[in-house]
């Protein structure tokens, strides 16, 4: 049943989740052009200055990034695709993704390794991006959330599973949930129950739904 | 009804945006020339802002602009402020905000700017404010609720004197009620126990920040807020930020956790609003977990005390509680109230007197979380039931039975009618799912250093409302549009009610289309998705909704085909006449004929009754098909409460003090089951919450500098995967409410409260019934009641690690 995926018009308000795989620009373009490249990384028209966000916020109190701090242009491959971007030197893997590269469906619960749900794969090991330095993961193959439907939007068997168990109540933590699972089955296809809840205790769910999730990971490995 | 739809599964739309990372909250959101805030908030617990100096703030590169108490709208203490003008509260109460073109260059202006506080003396323990010359948490006063007007309440040194260091003093109260000879109930007692208690408070956490981002279009504010309710919270908020509601555009598709701390809008979603208007841009406020932690709210602590006499056969004779509560520093909620309402419902004592004593203290502002009250109540009070069937050697399910109440039952002080209780019938359903007679056996059996415990317990809260709108809309391509105000908390209610409407029109769900998360598609007044309400409350909005359209359909069918009205009925998407089945209209031409008729048929002409907001809500959709708008007017007479039972069996590992669950389930008294996996997904989820609340979370403080040292999730402790079993069963008795018109009570509030007794009744029969009267059960305290050493926290102590 169709629900509106579209909310009705409103000129100011564009957003970026759409087209997060549309930048095209190669190094080269980029060093001659600053400006044209942050817009086709940005890839939707949305001009949020790619600094706009603080990295990383402790105890409450946001460490101002000391003005002038020097970004340094790398590539990260991402989802199967080259992405060339700005990165800062302190700047975590979610940060880049999240408010550079315009994949939003990587959650931002905690910023401290405790939640998982910014949960990503690097070379296929489930991951918590809130703590990893993007300087750190180049030349490593990172797949988030959006990479993990097929090459024509089909479902994962980890997310038809996820569906088909009712897997997520709130939603917040699924995409963490959904990564950890697809992790999980790569390197054991056929986990036990007991192998599954192990390997998904990293990925914290406040609505409780670990039944659920669990059932789901199983189903998944069943029928994958 | 004819049950196509109710009772049955189905794929709820928002869960494949769920699982593929599309579902956007709040913080997802962007646009052009967007601006950054950051809050500044108090790093004392309790203090005088002399003077604030933003002068070098404003010389930051970037700096936009300052939002003080000054700018926001005010409401009179001890309702939450926006920002603080003159004293602060609590550690993390904001104070200002300042906008910048990047977060960073906001964060650097926060830093810069200087505040001059006086400290003033603070209070994090409720019984200290109440000792004569203790300090009070606000310069104002140091008890307030809603219905307790702000005061300053001090109790007498006699009191505490009399009480000793391990009861609770029984000064004088801020409310109280009773019924029946609660002296004559206790003297005719064969067996009376009087223990004091700590049930402890713990954040919300949940998993999404309450992040804001909004804009103006001229007068119109657009706003994207985490939030639970929809429709419900638009008069809230946009008091929050001084427009009218229909000036508010509100966004909140999907929420990513409330649990209670986000059902009507909450003052902070105001300053992304008023800053935006201030500065002319568009602005994000991001909230950090830390940031979380100090406004998103938290369950109180209750310092109580419980006195019950039973006769003989096990039967409550008379029941006295006293409830202190830790309510921070604002107007918190009513969980006190309710943990005596919860007392008199589950136990039908034939005499009570209920106090309770709301105590603002220098914590972090606490509100309804889950069963609030009921939910802190029941793991206390379980045990102790356990204790007594010992004692009378009774079993202990069959003790609960005896004091449970049934359909003629009454609650409260005024003795009120219930709707239908089936709790007896879910503890014998329970009971026989868990083998109880056979596990109950296993009882403090040792397996090297593991002991078995087997537990029981229950959950209450009323779980049922009315009076809301409903609101459905034909178009002309034949769509049924499903128009929904409640929010989407990831119960699906907002769609598992939604079937009533389509089952009750005929229509096939899978044309169906639900309307709902934003203000501009024409969204009803329904009731806040808390409380156990949704399933209650929408499948009576969507019962009347349904009967006006249908109404409408067979008046447009005479209309058209001639006859009355009454010579037509609903067949497949269509109306057909009762004599003859080739005389038909689509609903499609229906919805046709609606918009040439106009008036009442496309929503041009509402009745009367329904609430403001729903009449703008059809504002929007005027003119656009035929359009069925209903008040709930049905009738309902007394509390709908919705009851569960959970059993657990627990091994308790006697070298590490570690409670391993070994087999968790839950059975439901919801009256008809609306969506059996919608249903079992709430029961695991809520005894899960269960488990955190009976032996895992907390909130610390530092009694002496007023600093929380549990502001991360980690240190709070909510359950993990590898915290609770892999599988919680489920069941449901299915005994319709008869005054529901589709039988449907709620049931998201009891189930976590029922898990959590379960939990404390399991861990306290491994310990041969032993009682802790204290919430979480931690492992040193359990480590300490084995090898017989003194617990590390005084008897009333709460807060504590």
């Amino acid at each position: 049943m169709p629900e509106h995926d579209q909310a009705p018009p409103c000129d100011i308000h564009r957003e970026d989740a759409g087209t997060p795989e549309s930048g095209s620009s190669t190094p080269q373009d980029i060093r001659a052009t600053r400006r044209d490249f942050i817009k086709s990384v940005i890839a939707s028209g949305v001009a949020v200055s790619a600094a706009g966000y603080v990295v990383v916020g402790r105890g409450g109190e946001a460490f101002a990034q000391a003005a002038g701090t020097v970004t340094r242009l790398v590539t990260l491959n991402v989802n199967g695709r080259d992405r060339p971007v700005d990165v800062l030197p302190n700047e975590t893997l979610i940060h880049t993704l999240r408010y550079k590269l315009g994949l939003i469906g990587t959650k931002l619960g905690c910023d401290h390794a405790e939640c998982g749900n910014c949960t990503v794969m690097l070379n296929d090991v489930a991951s918590y991006s809130c703590t990893t330095l993007t300087h750190a993961v180049r030349g490593r193959k990172i797949v988030t959330i959006e990479g993990i439907e097929g090459p024509n939007g089909e479902l994962h068997p980890v997310q038809k599973a996820m569906v088909q168990e009712l897997g997520p109540q709130c939603g917040f933590c699924t995409s963490g949930q959904v990564v950890s699972a697809v992790a999980l089955l790569k390197h054991n296809p056929k986990p036990t129950v007991e192998e599954a809840r192990i390997a998904m205790s990293g990925n914290l769910c406040r609505c409780g739904a670990y039944d659920h999730y669990l059932k789901a990971v199983m189903r998944a490995a069943r029928e994958a | 009804m004819a049950d196509k739809l109710v009772g049955k599964d189905f794929t709820p739309v928002d869960v494949v945006a769920k699982v593929t990372g599309r579902a956007k909250y709040a913080e997802d959101f962007r646009a052009e020339r967007m601006a950054f805030c950051k809050t500044l908030s108090s790093p004392m617990p309790h203090a005088r802002i002399r003077s604030i100096d933003t002068s070098a703030a404003t010389k930051v590169p970037g700096f936009l602009g300052i939002l003080t108490a000054d700018d926001v709208p005010q409401f009179p203490p001890p309702q939450p402020p926006i920002l603080s003008k003159d004293e602060v509260l609590y550690v993390g109460h904001p104070i200002l905000a300042v906008a910048a073109e990047s977060e960073a260059a906001a964060a650097e202006a926060i830093e810069a700017i200087k505040i001059d506080f006086q400290q003033l003396p603070h209070v994090t323990d409720p019984l200290e404010s109440l000792f004569p010359g203790g300090p009070n948490a606000r310069s104002n006063g140091n008890v307030a609720a809603a219905q307790i007007n702000l005061q300053t309440l001090k109790w007498e040194a006699a009191d505490f004197a009399a009480a000793g260091d391990d009861k609770l003093p029984a000064g004088k109260p801020a409310e109280e009620w009773k019924y029946g000879d609660v002296d004559e109930g206790f003297k005719a007692a064969k067996l009376v126990i009087d223990e004091s208690f700590v049930a402890g408070g713990f954040p919300h956490h949940s998993m999404e920040t309450r992040s804001a981002f909004a804009y103006w279009e001229g007068s119109k504010c657009f706003l994207h807020g985490s939030n639970q309710s929809h429709t419900s919270a638009v008069p809230n908020i946009s008091r929050f930020i001084g427009i009218p509601p229909e000036d508010l555009v509100f966004i909140a598709e999907f929420c990513g956790g409330g649990f209670g701390s986000k059902i009507p809008g909450y003052p902070n979603m105001a300053i992304a609003a008023l800053m935006s208007k201030k500065i002319g841009r568009p602005v994000m406020h991001r909230i950090s977990r830390a940031e979380e932690y100090a406004i998103g709210s938290a369950r109180p602590s209750f310092q109580g005390r419980l006195k019950l006499g039973f006769a003989a056969d096990g039967k409550i004779l008379a029941a006295d509680l006293y409830v202190v509560q830790e309510t921070g520093p604002h107007q918190g909620a009513g969980d006190f109230r309710s943990a005596g309402n919860c007392l008199s419902m589950l136990y039908q004592p034939a005499a009570m007197r209920y106090r309770a004593v709301p105590v603002l203290t220098n914590t972090p502002p606490t509100g309804p979380q889950r069963g609030p009250g009921e939910n802190q109540f029941v793991p206390i009070i379980e045990p102790i039931m356990d204790k007594v069937a010992r004692e009378l050697k009774l079993d202990r399910v069959a003790i609960r039975k005896i004091n449970a109440p049934d359909s003629s039952s009454k609650i409260g002080s005024d003795r009120g009618p219930l709707t239908s209780a089936f709790i007896k019938e879910a503890l014998d359903q329970g009971a026989t799912m868990f083998n109880w007679e056979q596990k109950k056996a296993r009882s403090g059996q040792r397996n090297g250093n593991k002991i078995i415990g087997v537990g029981v317990g229950q959950g209450y809260h009323s779980a049922g409302s009315n009076g809301f709108d409903g609101l459905l809309r034909i178009t002309p391509d034949g769509k049924l549009h499903i128009h929904t105000g409640v929010g989407n908390l990831g119960t699906y209610s907002h769609s598992a009610t939604a079937r009533v409407a389509a089952e009750l029109l005929n229509y096939n769900w899978d044309n169906a289309i639900i309307e709902r998360g934003d203000s501009r598609r024409g969204l009803p007044w329904n009731s806040n998705q808390a409380g156990s309400l949704t399933a209650s409350t929408q499948s009576r909005t969507m019962f009347v909704a349904a009967t006006d359209m249908k109404a409408k359909l067979l008046d447009i069918a005479a209309q058209m085909l001639g006859g009355a009205a009454a010579d037509y009925d609903l067949g497949d998407e269509k109306v057909v006449s009762k004599a003859d089945a080739s005389k038909s209209i689509t609903y499609a031409q229906a919805a046709k004929k609606a918009m040439e008729l106009g008036g009442k048929y496309t929503g041009k002409e509402v009745p009367n009754d329904i609430n403001p907001v729903t009449k703008h809500g059809v504002t929007m959709i005027a003119g656009t098909g035929l359009i069925a708008v209903a008040k709930d007017n049905l009738p309902r007479v007394g509390i709908t409460p919705g009851l569960t039972v959970s059993f657990a069996q627990v091994e308790l590992d006697t070298e590490t003090g570690k409670v391993d669950i070994k087999e968790m389930l839950c059975v439901a008294d919801c009256g008809t089951v609306l969506h059996p996996l919608g249903l079992g997904h709430q029961i695991a989820g809520g005894n899960v919450m269960g488990i955190g609340l009976a032996h895992l979370e907390r909130h610390v403080y530092d009694p002496k500098l007023g600093i929380p040292t549990t502001q991360s999730i980690e240190q709070s402790k909510p359950p993990t995967y590898l915290d609770v079993p892999a599988e919680i069963e489920w069941g449901a008795v299915d005994k319709p409410d008869p005054q529901n018109p589709v039988g449907v009570k709620g049931v998201g509030e009891p189930v976590q409260g029922s898990g959590a007794a379960a939990i404390t009744s399991a861990i306290a029969d491994a310990l041969g019934g032993h009682l802790f009267n204290r919430t979480p059960v931690s492992l040193d305290m359990i480590l300490n009641h084995l090898n017989k050493r003194p617990q590390a926290h005084k008897p009333l102590q709460i807060n504590t690690v």
